[in-house]
């Protein structure tokens, strides 16, 4: 494209978003964007792309094209100038305004076509990088998401691909004709009139390297402040606003609001200074442009009255110096894009890097289990320097209800973390039906355990999607049924549309307690072959859970079931009891058996009545 | 542009800046517009004629003019970023102490995650487009204009290609925005729907491995990613025929210029110098349109920002705290519910509480029971005045909880919430949250109280021991436990606990009642409940179901007088009189 004017337009000079693509997630805690091995970031970014070969090698043909009628452009423009206008040559003038009139259509059409194959070419590159990082995230163990800031992780799966898009999506392009149009520009300068090149080529890009040595390093320290004191604001607004109603009930409105203004004062103060200085790129990249015009026009208009150039010639320096510039300039605004490109990138590596969780080889079929679950000397540490679980012995007949039972801290819900393999077991063996659970494949394993989690879970969807996520292929009349034997059933009827009701976000128009009844029942749909009910009804009240109580008896008649609770209320029918307490089985038996023996069991029952004399006076009166 | 426009008042107080930048800016319109017709000069009568002394002192002249330039766009520059830093700030701050004000009844109605990129990203979409305005906006118009002028002015014949040019650039513009302004908006909400299903993988990620569901997480995750790519694809497809069709569109206008322009020069009518300052002007003219082009864009973008902004703005706290409160402090903590009636505005529905009446004298503990859904926490919800009633009144002292000062209010009620929030920081920041000035031993003995100071001692760093995110680094019993200390160390006359020791284990819960019971101030406490074993020693225990109080007595009483109270209490001691065999 011949751009025969002088000021270029100012909407790329705009600073680099200062807040800018912040998605739901947030980068809260965001460093400054460096990579650390940018050539090995480049060249695996490198392998994405090369995957769209074809697109690639037709937008490079094109670019090459593009780049040459560039070129063309002022140079037949000066050419219409000198040789048919001022030799008065009509007809030849006709001939070189059609072909200049061609040679832009051309360059119309193949810069849209350049696009449109980069647009497919970038996307589809994007998809597979976030199809890569997603499917990591699936093989990821539950150790990993336990270390780490969902924040963080967020971050990496929006901002930081959505920084790569950015550059992929036009930067590739513009980078490549770029380089090529600043090359085939000064070529034709100098196949010109090699003076006025030198002269021009030289003023321009040693302004641009002064000027540029001068304020990159202010701009680059003082959009790192700005990223600090962002995150820092980041993390107040997040952590705030998700406990809002702490912070109310407490009162303590002044004291963050206190907070808030100076982190905010301390972002504006540092913003402003980084802008400052990013704003001035603009204006000064103006002026060394415009300093290039009036070298061309002082220089070359000297070289003209000496006879040494033409006006002609003048008039295509004049915008030859500007396509020369441009580029320039564009590359030094992507300079800061590409960086927190390739840091983006980096990030999203260091995921896709990580260790999934170990699985069996086997593909074998785990078929109908009988549900016979044994640990034999068992030890698991979260940290190795810390074992929470120390010889392990549990053996669990088919159809058993073991309950789990012991002060919080003790390691129960660890067991049913090795178990389920979210974590692997340090020394010793789990099995089921006799097979060690390190050789059945996780998801096979998984699909025959039935687990009611301490933390309910619920994602945004119907009331019925929620429930169905226990076996996908159930009809609405199966979810219907498992949500009567949950007891789910009835409040579920007095939502604003039942069944059809949309959960929100966190599902805040649930009580905890009926969030455990849905999570009971999508459990229950799953029909494993074992149960897990981890603190299941914590918040659910007590009659309710003794209506659940007699469907699940009957739910776990033929399964094995593993119960945790506080509540030994909901524990005394199990089959047999271990008793926890640091990580150590120090009882184990039936309810009768415990309580004769009268040990810790015996006082963490009486514990729960203890209460006082006066109900156990009522309790004997009765 | 209605919402940004409603915004634009928080530029008022940087007026000054708001102005002096656009001054600048026409400034180095001024220059910019002035080298063409330099150009010209040097052409036209410094080489043509072989004038030496004019060329240099015309290029000297270029020089300085460009220097003048480069001032006002710095200048520009500079008094932008302040007017629009200031203006963020403002705008961030103003909006954080609307959210501040907002009662617990606008936060149900609004997401945490919505109201978080509100504050966040969209307050930088309008800062970010005020700031282009300022930068933009003056420059593109006035360029506009001036070279209009000035190319009309060089030559009024050659100013007739602008008829042609400018109809079909605006018309192209026009049908390109709104055309691809539907498809970016697509792209947002398929791109918003890819995050929900990226968030819910990480906040539900043990359910999603529970269940084996990675095929079906992957297969709706690709989905979701599919279509925002389709998305992303035909939108920028789309949008990408506009600067190929604008530059043919300028090019041919530059063809046409040469053309006629060089008939003209042939006939002798026009300079050839003339004639190149002519093609620059017309290239400026048609850049200009298609940046005001682009701006609208831009602009589009923001106001769906402003308007989610106004949105939070436009919250009126749905209760206020309206003098004249009273601040007297509250001597006795006696809470009394007075025909008390309460519904969530929201959903429209059934009243959640009925008729609700009784006393919890000072010193008393009343305890609440009930089934799932029966109303327990948004009873004690009422206390503190987080929501309003519907009919009847809430009195502490006998002062309708409406007529209380906000201050005073929350020092006489502390509650223990059901979800415990814990905050970055240490567990003695924690602890302290409410009464940043306690002393070490009044903080030692309020983590004691809650039992928690025996784990907490546990710690390597003890009570500096940092919490993490969100408490990530603690157990749900631990979590509830520092909750519990941090609202004893706030020594409130009237204690809430919700449900706040569901994950401590009995015994430990017993001790903290032994420690609640031991207290030598006078507290009136509410208590809600699902074990009897929590609520055995209260004076008064109210048994709710479906809204409304059933059954009213202490243990004794209500095991004779109430049906369901019996049942509550034999589903979890029916094996009781095992204990005296």
């Amino acid at each position: 494209m011949s751009e025969p004017h002088t000021p270029r337009p100012r909407l790329d000079q705009e600073p680099p978003p200062i807040m800018g693509r912040m998605g739901p997630g947030s980068r809260m805690f965001g460093k400054v964007e460096r990579a650390k091995d940018t050539r090995g970031t480049i060249r695996r970014l490198w392998g994405y792309l090369k995957r769209q070969r074809n697109a690639l090698l037709l937008t490079g043909g094109m670019v090459i094209v593009t780049t040459a009628l560039n070129v063309l452009g002022p140079y037949l423009l000066s050419l219409a100038i000198d040789g048919y206008i001022l030799t008065h040559n009509l007809p030849g003038l006709a001939v070189i305004c059609l072909i200049m009139l061609a040679a832009y259509a051309l360059n119309s059409l193949l810069t849209w076509l350049q696009s449109y194959v980069m647009a497919g070419a970038a996307q589809h590159t994007i998809r597979d990088l976030r199809t890569d990082l997603f499917e990591k995230l699936q093989a990821l163990p539950l150790r990993f998401f336990d270390q780490r800031a969902h924040g963080d992780l967020m971050s990496r799966l929006t901002n930081d691909i959505e920084n790569v898009n950015q550059v992929l999506a036009d930067g590739v392009v513009q980078i490549v004709s770029g380089v090529l149009s600043m090359i085939g520009v000064a070529v034709v300068m100098f196949w010109i009139n090699p003076q006025l090149a030198l002269v021009s080529i030289l003023s321009i890009t040693m302004m641009t390297m002064v000027l540029n040595r001068w304020i990159a390093p202010r701009t680059r320290s003082g959009f790192r402040q700005q990223q600090a004191s962002l995150g820092t604001l980041n993390g107040l607004i997040e952590e705030t606003i998700t406990g809002q109603r702490v912070v109310k009930a407490y009162h303590r409105e002044p004291v963050v609001l206190e907070q808030f203004a100076q982190t905010n004062a301390e972002l504006r103060k540092a913003a402003t200074r980084a802008q400052i200085f990013a704003g001035m790129i603009g204006p000064m990249m103006n002026f060394v442009g415009n300093i290039g015009l009036a070298v061309v026009a002082g220089v070359g208009g000297w070289m003209a009255v000496q006879g040494l150039a033409t006006v002609g010639t003048i008039a295509g320096f004049v915008n030859f110096s500007r396509q020369f510039g441009r580029p320039l300039n564009e590359l030094a605004t992507l300079y800061s894009a590409i960086q927190s490109a390739v840091a983006g990138a980096e990030r999203v590596f260091l995921i896709i890097d990580e260790q999934p969780e170990t699985d069996a080889a086997a593909t074998e079929k785990l078929g109908l289990i009988r549900g016979e679950v044994r640990f034999d000397q068992v030890n698991f540490g979260y940290n190795a320097d810390q074992p929470v679980l120390k010889q392990i012995n549990l053996h669990a007949t088919p159809g058993q209800i073991v309950a789990l039972v012991g002060p919080t801290g003790a390691g129960k819900t660890t067991i049913v973390n090795l178990l389920t393999r979210f974590y692997e077991i340090d020394s010793g063996q789990i099995t089921i039906d006799g097979q060690d659970i390190r050789l059945i494949k996780k998801t096979e394993l998984r699909k025959q355990l039935g687990i009611v989690l301490q933390d309910t879970f619920l994602f945004a969807g119907t009331v019925l999607e929620n429930i169905r996520y226990g076996r996908l292929d159930a009809t609405d009349d199966q979810v219907i049924a498992a949500a009567r034997l949950a007891n789910a059933d009835q409040f579920i009827h007095r939502l604003p549309q039942g069944y059809e009701t949309l959960l929100s976000e966190r599902a805040g128009n649930l009580s905890q307690g009926q969030r455990q009844l849905l999570a009971i029942a999508r459990a229950l749909l799953a029909n494993p072959s074992v149960l897990i009910l981890d603190e299941a009804t914590s918040s659910v009240d007590t009659r309710t859970e003794q209506h659940i109580q007699e469907a699940m008896l009957r739910l776990m008649s033929g399964r094995t079931s593993f119960v945790i609770a506080h509540r030994l209320s909901t524990i005394r029918d199990a089959d047999q009891i271990l008793v926890l307490h640091h990580g150590e089985v120090i009882e184990r038996g039936t309810h009768t058996q415990l309580l004769a023996q009268q040990g810790f069991y015996q006082h963490l029952y009486a514990s729960q009545f203890r209460a006082t004399a006066r109900t156990e006076v009522i309790a004997d009166s009765r | 542009m209605h919402a940004t426009r409603k915004l634009s008042r928080f530029l008022a107080p940087y007026w000054h800046w708001a102005l002096l930048a656009p001054l600048l800016m026409a400034l180095e319109v001024a220059m910019d517009l002035t080298q063409p017709w330099l150009l010209q000069r040097i052409i036209d009568q410094g080489v043509m004629r072989s004038d030496m002394n004019l060329v240099v002192s015309t290029g000297l002249w270029m020089v300085s003019v460009a220097l003048i330039g480069m001032v006002g766009g710095v200048g520009c520059g500079i008094f932008t970023v302040l007017a629009g830093q200031g203006f963020g700030a403002d705008l961030r701050a103003t909006l954080f102490r609307k959210v501040q004000s907002l009662s617990f009844g606008n936060l149900d109605r609004l997401e945490t995650g919505a109201l978080i990129t509100r504050l966040t990203n969209d307050v930088t979409q309008v800062q970010e487009a005020v700031m282009m305005l300022l930068r933009v906006m003056v420059r593109v118009p006035l360029l506009l204009i001036g070279s209009l002028i000035l190319a009309t002015l060089t030559s009024p014949q050659l100013a007739l290609v602008f008829v042609v040019l400018i109809p079909v650039v605006l018309a192209a513009l026009i049908w390109i925005i709104n055309k691809t302004f539907p498809m970016f908006s697509e792209v947002q909400r398929r791109l918003d729907r890819l995050n929900t299903v990226l968030q819910e993988n990480l906040a539900g990620v043990r359910v999603v491995k529970a269940f084996a569901r990675a095929e079906h997480e992957l297969l709706r995750f690709g989905q979701a990613n599919d279509s925002l790519m389709e998305q992303n694809i035909t939108a920028v497809r789309t949008s990408a025929v506009t600067m190929p069709f604008m530059m043919l569109t300028l090019n041919a206008g530059v063809v046409a210029v040469l053309w006629f322009g060089g008939m003209q020069v042939t006939l002798g009518g026009l300079q050839v110098g003339q004639l190149i300052a002519f093609i620059n002007y017309l290239a400026q003219t048609l850049m200009s349109l298609m940046m005001i082009g682009m701006l609208v864009m831009r602009f589009a973008r923001a106001e769906a920002s402003a308007a989610r902004i106004q949105e939070v703005l436009d919250n009126e706290p749905d209760l206020a705290f309206n003098p004249p409160a009273a601040t007297a402090p509250v001597a006795r903590g006696r809470v009394a519910f007075e025909h008390v009636t309460f519904g969530y505005a929201a959903n429209g529905h059934d009243p959640v509480l009925k008729d609700i009446s009784f006393v919890a004298e000072p010193g008393q503990t009343v305890a609440l029971l009930g089934a799932t859904g029966a109303g327990k926490s948004s009873l004690v919800n009422l206390i503190p005045r987080f929501y309003d009633v519907s009919e009847g009144r809430v009195t502490i002292d006998g002062v309708d909880v409406r007529m209380i000062d906000e201050t005073t209010l929350r020092k006489t009620v502390g509650a223990a919430l059901q979800e415990s929030v814990l905050f970055t920081g240490t567990i003695r920041d924690n602890i302290c949250y409410a009464r940043p000035d306690a002393s070490d031993t009044e903080v030692l003995r309020a983590a004691s109280m809650a039992q928690a100071h025996e784990f907490i001692s546990g710690f390597p760093e003890g009570y500096d021991t940092i919490v993490g995110q969100r408490g990530v680094n603690l157990s749900g019993g631990q979590k509830q436990r520092i909750a519990i200390a941090r609202v004893l160390l706030m020594g409130p006359k009237v204690l809430i606990l919700d449900d706040s020791t569901s994950a401590v284990d009995i015994e430990t819960e017993a001790k903290i009642q032994d420690a609640l019971a031991s207290l030598p101030e006078q507290q009136t406490q509410v208590v809600v409940a699902q074990r009897i074993s929590t609520v055995l020693r209260a004076d008064r225990i109210l048994v709710l179901d479906d809204g409304r109080i059933v059954a009213e007595g202490t243990h004794t009483q209500l095991l004779e007088s109430s049906p369901i109270y019996r049942e509550i209490y034999s589903s979890q001691m029916d094996n009781g009189a095992i204990i005296h065999e």
